[in-house]
């Protein structure tokens, strides 16, 4: 297959808009080549990963871009970066790390994309309808676009995502198209006690087993209560998009793709996988590495970003109770939502109960939580999943139960009793 | 390494360029953030079966991709430090992978070949003990 390109993309290649916009259209077609693609296609909106410092290599790229003049030419969001621009005192890194990455982010910002530091920009007032064309980097995002909104965005990396956004231009190729979306193996829940089910702990658990099994097929899940929330799709996301490479599935009943099985199938054949109360075990013990009745030394929520429903629960759960002094408790929300909790006067509340709420970055790729005396807690499979290498934590998975209850005892505890006979 | 009857191609060839080096077959996907770290060229992931073990220079055989698309940066810049494997040799394309090949090419002039081959090659690269990758995507090994 070649890639034929439009008038309008030889021009942007050629050079006619400027070095900054032809070095885009080269990359784009570079990976279009590489992705089989036949054309080029129109996008509605992008997302940016690349705004997240990881070294010199990333500034190079965006500078090359916005000193030419580069802007955007379709709505851009902005994923997490490496710094809280909110609340610059918690970071801990070192002076030249921090200046590398503001100007990484203020590089971005050059080039018209919206401040909006979020991996979770499905959660923000305008995002995608079913059936937009989009260009998201951002593994938990791409994914969540794709499942949960319907929206078309194949798994793109940094790079891509902003060259996409300077040219208004993707390859044709990927989940972008229906035959990658279809369903290729199904995973069913049935089996699965319906106790758990109910619970949003089971959910970054199903994430992760199914994510290790997968590799790049689409699953459809089968057996889960209709009518699953988005957080819940989130958290199967996300954790689908760490333990493996996740960027669709479908759960029958529940996401837009998958009113039945059938349609999820779009008639691929597939095998069908059983997936059991013992296999979301194992899938918690994988997400463990210390033991519970360990000193608790940090609680961390909200990977990806905490949305408001889980704003709500938490103040619920904590109940005006007050956590541990010596328990660093924190929680990664987006600026938009955090502004939301606060005209609702959560914010507040959270802060007198001891939280210290993070914005624009997260607890796993930049340093900003304090000296930890003790084991680590999330009820996150992304964070469990990347917080031993990442800052050499011992990290026990729970729900978010546990984590506020082992917050105000200062101990790790778990509810065992929902796992008593898996 | 003996050259003689045919030698394998990769069925395609997503970066071109040529590379030789000690083979390193990874047991395991690998995500090249949060799994592997840029200045030492290391495998960083507690989970990964090979962890510590260094990529620099090596001609790397990797099935399929894997997690975070800050991936593409992270390889982006090993190249850049030269940490990073001489080339990758997989079985399906990935396109974060790519993209880190592709801009450090296109930012420094450097590239890291990645070559797509069948079932039967991958096996035989990932047995040897050497590997060298002609621009054209033959392999000797």
């Amino acid at each position: 297959m070649t890639l034929t390109l439009e008038s309008r993309d030889e021009a942007m290649l050629a050079g006619d808009h400027g070095d900054a916009v032809a070095l885009a259209m080269r990359v784009i077609t570079r990976v279009a080549a590489s992705m089989q693609a036949d054309s080029l296609l129109d996008i509605s909106g992008a997302h940016i990963d690349s705004c997240l410092y990881h070294g010199q290599a990333g500034l190079d790229f965006a500078l090359r871009l916005a000193d030419d003049g580069a802007t955007v030419v379709v709505p851009t969001t902005l994923n997490v970066s490496s710094l809280d621009l909110l609340h610059p005192e918690l970071y801990r890194g070192d002076d030249h790390t921090r200046s590398q990455a503001l100007a990484l982010m203020e590089a971005y910002e050059q080039m018209g994309c919206k401040a909006t530091w979020t991996c979770a920009p499905y959660q923000l007032q305008d995002r995608p309808a079913f059936g937009d064309h989009i260009a998201w980097a951002e593994s938990n995002a791409i994914v969540f676009a794709n499942a949960a909104l319907g929206a078309r965005t194949h798994r793109y990396g940094d790079f891509i995502d902003i060259c996409c956004a300077i040219t208004g231009r993707a390859p044709a190729a990927g989940l972008h198209l229906d035959a990658a979306r279809r369903a290729a193996v199904i995973f069913d829940l049935s089996a699965v006690p319906d106790r758990l089910l109910e619970l949003d702990v089971a959910y970054p658990l199903i994430g992760h087993h199914i994510g290790k099994l997968v590799g790049t097929q689409v699953p459809a899940l089968t057996g889960i209560p209709a009518e699953t929330s988005e957080d819940r799709l989130k958290a199967i996301g996300s954790a689908g998009a760490s333990s493996g490479s996740l960027a669709m599935f479908h759960v029958v009943g529940s996401t837009p793709e998958a009113p039945t099985l059938d349609a999820a199938l779009g008639g691929n054949t597939a095998t069908t996988h059983p997936v059991t109360a013992a296999d979301l075990r194992v899938a918690r013990d994988q997400l463990t590495t210390a033991a519970t009745g360990e000193r608790l030394g940090a609680v961390s929520l909200g990977t990806p970003h905490y949305s408001v429903a889980e704003f709500g629960r938490l103040v619920e759960l904590l109940d005006n109770r007050h956590i541990c002094d010596d328990v660093g408790f924190y929680v990664n929300s987006g600026r938009d939502v955090v502004h939301e909790i606060a005209l609702r006067g959560w914010e507040r509340q959270l802060t007198d109960a001891g939280v210290q709420i993070v914005t624009d970055t997260c607890t796993y790729i930049t340093p900003v939580m304090a000296e930890i005396y003790g084991v680590a807690m999330t009820d996150s499979g992304k964070w469990a999943y990347y917080a031993p290498g990442n800052l050499g934590l011992e990290v026990v998975f729970g729900s978010v139960e546990d984590c506020v209850e082992s917050a105000i005892a200062g101990e790790v505890r778990r509810d065992d009793t929902v796992w008593a006979d898996a | 390494m003996t050259r003689c009857g045919l030698m394998p191609e990769a069925d395609r060839v997503l970066v071109a360029g040529e590379a030789s080096g000690l083979v390193l077959a990874l047991d395991e996907p690998l995500s090249f953030w949060g799994g592997f770290e840029s200045e030492a060229g290391t495998i960083i992931d507690h989970a990964h079966p090979q962890v510590g073990e260094s990529l620099a220079g090596r001609v790397v055989t990797m099935a399929v991709g894997r997690g975070s698309s800050s991936a593409s940066t992270v390889l982006a810049e090993a190249i850049r430090l030269g940490t990073a494997p001489a080339a990758l040799i997989m079985r399906e394309p990935d396109e974060i992978v790519n993209l880190g090949a592709i801009v450090a090419d296109e930012l420094y002039g450097i590239t890291m070949p990645i070559l797509i081959v069948d079932e039967p090659t991958f096996t035989a690269i990932a047995a040897a003990e050497r590997a060298t990758i002609s621009p054209s995507g033959t392999l000797t090994f």
